[in-house]
């Protein structure tokens, strides 16, 4: 009776009915005591150092760059994929060439660096003195 | 009464059962994590609220609404508010194209046993799920605290990592099947031909890369505790912080649904039909092995999560992009290659 996209439709307003169930009966029976203190930013105790929103790391942006490029190729996959048996030989040559395109930017991506994430190099304290001498 | 009220009733009924069975069956994964956690450890785990502490969840729900809900000055406030409810309602609403049993006949009427039968089901699923990432970045930002800037950031870039690896070993499925439709690809497994027997390297990629979408150990970076304090949600409390909470594990129980529709056979029971039940009993045995299907993925998730220990950033991002992406790959070309060399 109902398309099916009514069907999640109905769904999603159960959900949405269930968190706003739990937010206003959690918002009516929760006690309030407003201090101070209590309504500061969370930093180990500490007053917050500088500003929140700092400019992050640059391979976030760029990692999500690549993502985007890559999803949308991944976009194109999915069709194929459904129509794939239909098809048959030349949807299979057709998507190698498409594939090939994708594999070349993901090598391309690999070996200009942009794939590389710093890895820690810690400094392990040294010893310049052997405290404890084997043997003898 | 009118077809539409009946269909209407049927269709809310249907709903409603579902999602109590779903947020019970979260609830209790919680309380299975605490405890097979405490056993993984030697230890006894919660066991004093009921017979083997088995009313935990729902003392664990009081309490945490009987907190004070408390938001920071600094923070945005709106959006504070409204991540928590992306997150929950995202992680509930990806179940509704799940199927969870073939077909019942109830009061003369024939039942699917499937709340929505979109024939996008599996697009559906990657979709809602890449959605789930915004609760969780939204929380971050909002926050204004470093730690919550961190733990989205990283969330972030380690979900759209992973999704890639995960669309790509899904896609060797819909090759073999020509369907996005998850019933006709549960429907095709039957007997002994469930996807993980066919698609064993697809089955690989895919739960590592379900591991990190849900950002479970061993890809639990965006709430570190020792880094991070509490990550994404450092800056919640109350019911807030549950709803978080239960969308994390929410996002277990239906990783392990979809993991258990694409690769485990979904309803099926192999070589059911040569038992001669009747029809109402058969059905009832397929809802009952797909809910046991889908306890097993939860068990594996939580057992996961208290063998591995955590990667390293840059570890996680090789993994994802330069292990699992080309096996992925590999594996559609090897599938594609299968069904137009056999044809």
């Amino acid at each position: 009776m109902y398309s099916d996209y009514g069907q999640v439709l109905i769904f999603l307003i159960f959900a949405l009915g269930f968190v706003a169930i739990a937010l206003v009966s959690a918002w009516i029976v929760s006690p309030k005591r407003p201090t101070k203190g209590k309504y500061t930013t969370y930093e180990c105790g500490e007053d917050t150092v500088g500003e929140t929103w700092v400019k992050f790391n640059i391979r976030f942006y760029i990692t999500a760059l690549i993502f985007i490029i890559f999803d949308v190729e991944i976009v194109f996959l999915f069709p194929w994929a459904v129509v794939f048996k239909e098809i048959g030989m030349l949807a299979f040559i057709e998507m190698a060439a498409f594939l090939l395109v994708l594999i070349v930017g993901l090598v391309y991506v690999w070996a200009k660096g942009d794939l590389q994430w710093d890895k820690p190099q810690p400094e392990i304290p040294k010893l310049d003195r052997e405290i404890f001498k084997a043997g003898n | 009464m009118p077809e539409w009220l009946i269909s209407l009733i049927i269709t809310s009924v249907k709903i409603l059962i579902v999602e109590v069975v779903l947020l019970t069956a979260v609830a209790y994964s919680v309380y299975a994590e605490r405890r097979l956690s405490a056993f993984i450890q030697n230890r006894l785990g919660p066991n004093r609220v009921g017979p083997q502490g088995l009313f935990q969840p729902l003392v664990d729900v009081i309490k945490l609404v009987l907190k004070e809900d408390i938001v920071p000055d600094s923070a945005n406030k709106f959006i504070h508010s409204l991540a928590p409810g992306i997150s929950v309602a995202v992680a509930l609403s990806t179940f509704a194209v799940i199927p969870f049993g073939d077909k019942i006949i109830l009061f003369d009427r024939e039942i699917k046993l499937q709340i929505a039968d979109v024939n996008i089901g599996v697009l559906y699923i990657l979709a809602l799920l890449s959605l789930g990432v915004y609760g969780i970045t939204l929380s971050g930002w909002s926050s204004n605290n470093k730690y919550s800037l961190l733990g989205g950031l990283r969330a972030s870039a380690q979900m759209i990592s992973y999704e890639l690896a995960m669309g790509i070993s899904v896609l060797g499925i819909i090759l073999a099947n020509g369907t996005l439709e998850l019933d006709t690809i549960v429907a095709n497994q039957f007997g002994w031909k469930w996807n993980i027997i066919l698609q064993p390297l697809g089955f690989l990629t895919f739960l590592v890369s379900s591991f990190a979408e849900t950002n479970r150990t061993p890809f639990d970076l965006p709430e570190a505790e020792q880094e991070l304090v509490g990550g994404y949600h450092t800056e919640y409390s109350s019911m807030k912080f549950a709803l978080f909470f239960l969308a994390e594990y929410a996002n277990v129980v239906v990783a392990s649904a979809f993991i258990t529709t694409l690769f485990l056979g979904g309803w099926q029971f192999p070589y059911l039909q040569n038992f001669g039940l009747p029809a109402f009993w058969v059905s009832i045995i397929q809802v009952l092995t797909f809910c046991a299907k889908v306890f097993f993925m939860v068990i594996f998730f939580i057992w996961v999560r208290w063998t591995i220990p955590r990667f390293r950033y840059d570890q996680l991002m090789n993994l994802g992009w330069k292990v699992m992406l080309p096996i992925a790959l590999v594996n559609l070309v090897i599938t594609a290659a299968f069904l137009v060399l056999t044809k």
